[in-house]
């Protein structure tokens, strides 16, 4: 229950980072807030020979309305999010899905990129941005990309940046002042690992009506047309959803899922009465 | 172990108001750090990956876990454990209403409680009851059975709403 050992480096710039990262192959590690690797390391599950950490890094605090969208920069903590001490476009989705991201002593370190990056398929944000279309900006030794949220997830613990790459922050569009939305996380306790997660964001304005089964295991399942559920909650439409997101035909697992799916599709329904 | 990386790293940061320069191996936790190199021994280690809320310090002025946070990483920080909060007038409430409580037992949590219950008292004047509980998910009590602590927690909140 103690960390293995390894070397520490704090650059003083991203560029510095990144070619701390391209040098150290993948011995190297980035640590932010700590608050996913830190338990890893611990468990002896992460044995990296180096750890370069970003936490205090300019280049990653920068959070800046972009007109159609805001930035949030990879350092932005859950905690800040929660608080609204960040603009919020998505009309109290972001800090409300906050609040329910493990206790508030790890919300007080965590980072928006560092739970992306870490990628538990429980993780709200990965789930989250996954929903509301995000881009998942990169930056690594020969520029920057965007990757949509929705395809940033490979699998458990696994996603799209390269060894060398390191997510700077997160864009994600403003919904219109008719936007609704529903969420719903199922755990035993507040702030365990999701055993579900429903949610669904409705903005006529904008044209999206999508919804998330996730916490599946696996990357996120967005389903990109929600119409069906717009009016209340549509069993068959759901049935088919889940079907398509690959959860078992029957039994528990399935059930929560649906769950969630339903008491998120009523919450959006309720916020547009 | 590539050659030329920090096995070692020098690191100063501010613990109870007292300056501290020290040299760590970088894997060492702020919990080890704090209970081992300055036996600041309030500070309680349970699970060691965040979930009992046992080691819980303020870093910066914010609840934090000690035993996934790395003692290097506070370089520059403002750390305050529980021995640190002798003097601050929250703290103390909550220290007469535990006891009053009877919000403890064995008393393990009860440094980690008291850090988060006074950052409830602060953030949230307002807390109601399932707010209280919602946020002391995070800390584990394996005695009490969270009544008391609940209690003590609302009977604070309670007393400074009459005050203001």
């Amino acid at each position: 229950m103690k960390a293995p050992r390894f070397a520490y480096e704090k650059p003083r710039s991203l560029d510095a980072a990144i070619r701390l990262l391209a040098g150290g192959g993948d011995g190297a590690k980035l640590i932010a807030g700590g608050q996913s690797l830190g338990p890893i390391l611990n468990f002896r599950l992460a044995q990296p020979e180096l750890l370069v950490d970003v936490r205090g890094l300019p280049e990653l605090a920068v959070v800046r309305d972009e007109g159609d969208a805001v930035f949030f920069g990879a350092c932005t903590t859950h905690a800040a999010i929660e608080d609204g001490r960040v603009p919020d476009p998505t009309r109290g989705m972001l800090p409300a899905v906050a609040r329910t991201i493990a206790y508030r002593a790890v919300r007080n370190r965590g980072t928006l990129g560092g739970s992306l990056a870490h990628a538990d398929p429980a993780a709200d944000w990965a789930n989250v941005m996954a929903l509301l279309d995000a881009e998942i900006v990169a930056q690594g030794p020969t520029g920057e990309r965007r990757i949509r949220a929705s395809a940033f997830v490979r699998g458990p613990l696994t996603t799209v940046l390269a060894a060398d790459e390191i997510i700077t922050g997160v864009r994600v569009q403003k919904l219109s002042g008719r936007a609704r939305w529903g969420h719903y996380k199922f755990n035993r306790k507040p702030g365990e690992f999701a055993e579900a997660i429903g949610a669904i964001v409705h903005d006529p304005e904008r044209g999206i009506a999508r919804a998330l089964i996730g916490a599946i295991g696996d990357s996120p399942h967005v389903v990109a047309d929600a119409r069906p559920f717009l009016n209340g909650f549509d069993p068959a439409a759901a049935e088919v959803a889940l079907d398509a997101a690959g959860l078992p035909a029957s039994g528990y697992e399935r059930q929560v899922h649906l769950v969630a799916l339903k008491r998120a599709v009523v919450q959006c329904v309720r916020a547009s009465a | 172990m590539r050659e030329g990386k920090r096995l070692s790293a020098a690191f100063s940061l501010t613990v109870n108001g007292a300056p501290v320069s020290e040299q760590v191996e970088p894997r060492t936790s702020l919990a080890d750090f704090l209970r081992e190199r300055l036996m600041l021994t309030g500070t309680n280690v349970g699970c060691e990956h965040g979930v009992c809320g046992a080691c819980t310090v303020l870093i910066d002025g914010a609840p934090a876990r000690s035993c996934i946070t790395l003692a290097v990483a506070c370089d520059g920080a403002d750390v305050r454990t529980i021995e640190g909060l002798d003097d601050d007038p929250v703290a103390a409430l909550l220290r007469e209403s535990f006891a009053a409580e009877h919000a403890l037992q064995c008393g393990y949590c009860t440094p980690g409680m008291l850090v988060t219950a006074r950052d409830i008292v602060n953030r949230l004047p307002d807390a109601d009851e399932p707010r209280v509980r919602e946020e002391l998910a995070g800390n584990l009590c394996r005695c009490t059975g969270y009544v008391g602590i609940v209690r003590a927690i609302l009977r604070v909140l309670a007393e400074r709403r009459g005050a203001r």
